[in-house]
């Protein structure tokens, strides 16, 4: 895979320092007089380039921790420092421009735009930032070089295979330069070797210095994360660090046979 | 920059559903177009009456007797007997602002012509009367003043009278009975054509008014007065002169009624600007209606374009577009759409106007305000009528948007 791509301003953020602190993180849904305590005070700090997996069954709170973190949400209590930017006040317009400037988003189901091309859809976070210009274009098109996908930037998203698409939305969540990328099941619809090379991928993105939040609910992914943290009922339950796995090595042992097996 | 971007992203979403698109802006076309060819032909329409008024002459008077009350019954205009020829000398010695003036008198007889007959309107008439009509005599000449004054036989026809009394023949020189009297024609008047309600000016013949008052009417009055002013400004200090004289003369006193009535050519021709000016603005009005339901199928549309694409909004919204944003790509698709359909109905309404006006054979006035406000308010209806679904597009929940199927 290409290298030349220097893929986030994090060479501006020194490694060391914390990339995202939650503090006491609440969120509480009101449906009438019925009330869910999603989330009952949740504290970690994420330095930058560290990758985290963040781990949690349905309903342990780990999809409304994501919307907040990828700013989607408001919380109702608790603190949330982005990149030294307190989150947790600012309004629509401004958390547009956070997720806009600072997040990048890879989703289960790709979330790509039909009928409109690989490039463009790479684009779209620089039209939003004001840059979708001749240089955009040209950095839309190293996005999707880095990714391994130079050659496809014409082909639409029907035309791609699943991890093709994931590659597409993962170019695209690095076109911003963003100061985490927030990946929420990325590899849910995607077999397992597809599964391996997108991990792969997110790996190499963090040796070369991306923050990552890895979402998700299965151990076999959480394994390739240097770090795992483990939600339940809307608390922290676990945070440990560990060896993490490499999906390079993986992947290289995967045979045709042995797909199905991942540990 | 980000501007030309979304404008960039409206056009593709509008060029991928391009039947859509087209349909959706036909009811703009349609209701442009409307608005355009109806103030057009509605403006030809009342151009044309203009110019038939004018073809009266736009500083003519006219003066009718009043009416008379007997016993408490009134009768209606031209009942009264005081009108004289005097009067007309007196008027045309004492008013400055008078230029010319003939006493009329006017009557219906059947004429006589070889194996021909005929039933037409006598008009009696002064000298003056062709001049103050702007009515010349085409073939053969009018009668003169001593024609007047010695009461001669002779009388000048319409066309409409020549064609039906003397078919391919020449009338000049010949001789017509009106009421068994014999006069001799001296010549024809020009066409003049219908009249601003219609009826046929040509169907006439002019006799000097003494002529008509002793052998024809059996009077010794008038029955009016056609008058020019000086000039077309003149007009209303004329109507005063002429109500102070005839005043005088009828020893009217002060704060009696008139017993007679002055109508000003340019008051008819107003009245009728005035009747025609209701009926673009009617037409227009109705035709706005067509624009109005044209402006409902965009926000439908538009309101189904939203729901369809909730998931692309989320996507948008996630990698960082602000509810302004979304707001502004919808509405400028609904712009885009009335703004291309008001275009082209504006060239479908010049069509049908031109096509009307070649059809209907009077000039259609293509009026330029008429056409930029057609189209202003096309664009007008697509900022109002897109306005909503993109609001509702742009306040919708990025998380619930994303999830939405």
């Amino acid at each position: 895979m290409p290298v030349d791509f220097v893929p986030s301003a994090q060479s501006t953020r020194p490694p060391g320092g914390d990339i995202l602190v939650v503090e006491d993180l609440e969120r509480v849904y009101r449906t009438g007089s019925y009330e869910v305590r999603a989330l009952r005070g949740v504290s970690f700090a994420i330095p930058t380039g560290q990758m985290v997996a963040i781990m949690g069954t349905s309903g342990s709170g780990k999809s409304t921790l994501m919307n907040i973190l990828g700013c989607l949400d408001k919380p109702t209590g608790g603190r949330y420092l982005l990149d030294g930017v307190e989150t947790a006040s600012l309004d629509r317009d401004a958390r547009a421009s956070i997720r806009n400037s600072k997040i990048g988003f890879v989703f289960q189901s790709f979330n790509l735009l039909a009928r409109t091309t690989a490039l463009e859809n790479v684009e779209l976070p620089l039209i939003y930032s004001g840059e979708s210009g001749r240089a955009g274009h040209a950095r839309a098109l190293l996005a999707l070089k880095r990714v391994g996908l130079g050659d496809r930037a014409h082909h639409l998203p029907n035309q791609l295979s699943g991890g093709q698409q994931q590659r597409v939305a993962i170019a695209r969540s690095l076109v911003n330069r963003p100061a985490i990328l927030l990946a929420d099941e990325p590899t849910g619809n995607l077999d397992t070797r597809t599964s391996l090379e997108i991990l792969s991928l997110f790996q190499e993105l963090n040796h070369e210095g991306v923050t990552v939040l890895l979402i998700t609910h299965e151990h076999d992914i959480a394994a390739f994360a240097d770090r795992v943290v483990t939600l339940r009922d809307g608390r922290i339950t676990a945070d440990l660090r560990q060896e993490p796995r490499s999906a390079a090595s993986a992947l290289a042992m995967c045979t045709d046979d042995s797909v199905e097996q991942l540990s | 920059m980000k501007f030309m971007a979304i404008l960039r992203v409206g056009l593709r979403a509008l060029a991928r559903n391009k039947m859509r698109s087209l349909l959706t802006m036909l009811g703009i076309i349609i209701g442009v177009g409307a608005v355009i060819a109806m103030i057009s032909i509605a403006d030809g329409a009342r151009a044309q009456v203009q110019s038939q008024i004018a073809s009266m002459g736009t500083n003519i008077l006219m003066v009718f007797p009043g009416s008379v009350t007997q016993g408490g019954v009134r009768s209606g205009f031209g009942s009264i007997t005081t009108m004289t020829a005097d009067d007309a000398v007196a008027i045309l010695r004492e008013a400055p602002s008078v230029a010319r003036i003939a006493p009329t008198t006017r009557t219906v007889a059947q004429v006589i012509a070889g194996n021909q007959n005929w039933s037409t309107q006598i008009q009696g008439a002064g000298a003056d009367y062709f001049d103050i009509r702007d009515w010349p005599v085409e073939q053969g000449l009018p009668f003169t003043d001593l024609d007047v004054r010695s009461s001669a036989k002779a009388c000048v026809l319409g066309t409409t009278v020549a064609d039906n009394l003397f078919p391919g023949q020449d009338p000049v020189g010949q001789v017509v009975r009106i009421n068994k009297v014999p006069f001799q024609i001296l010549g024809v008047m020009k066409k003049k054509g219908g009249n601003a309600m219609g009826s046929d000016q040509d169907d006439i013949i002019v006799v000097p008014y003494t002529t008509a008052q002793k052998r024809l009417q059996g009077i010794s009055h008038i029955q009016g007065m056609m008058i020019s002013a000086v000039g077309k400004e003149q007009v209303a200090t004329a109507q005063t002169e002429i109500t102070q004289i005839l005043r005088r003369r009828h020893r009217i006193a002060p704060g009696g009624n008139d017993d007679f009535m002055i109508r000003a050519q340019s008051d008819i021709a107003a009245t009728a600007d005035e009747t025609s000016k209701v009926m673009t603005m009617l037409l227009g009005a109705i035709a706005s209606v067509s624009l109005l339901v044209g402006g409902i199928g965009i926000m439908n549309i538009m309101l189904v374009s939203v729901t369809e694409r909730i998931r692309e909004i989320g996507i948008r919204m996630a990698v960082g577009a602000r509810p302004g944003d979304i707001l502004l790509q919808f509405l400028l698709e609904a712009i885009i759409l009335s703004t291309l359909g008001g275009l082209i109905g504006v060239g479908l309404g010049i069509g049908i106007s031109q096509i009307v006006s070649k059809a209907a054979g009077w000039s259609v006035l293509i009026a330029p305000p008429a056409v930029a406000m057609a189209f202003g308010f096309a664009v007008a209806i697509g900022v109002f009528f897109g306005f909503y679904p993109a609001r509702k597009a742009a306040l919708l929940d990025p998380i619930e948007a994303l999830r939405y199927e």
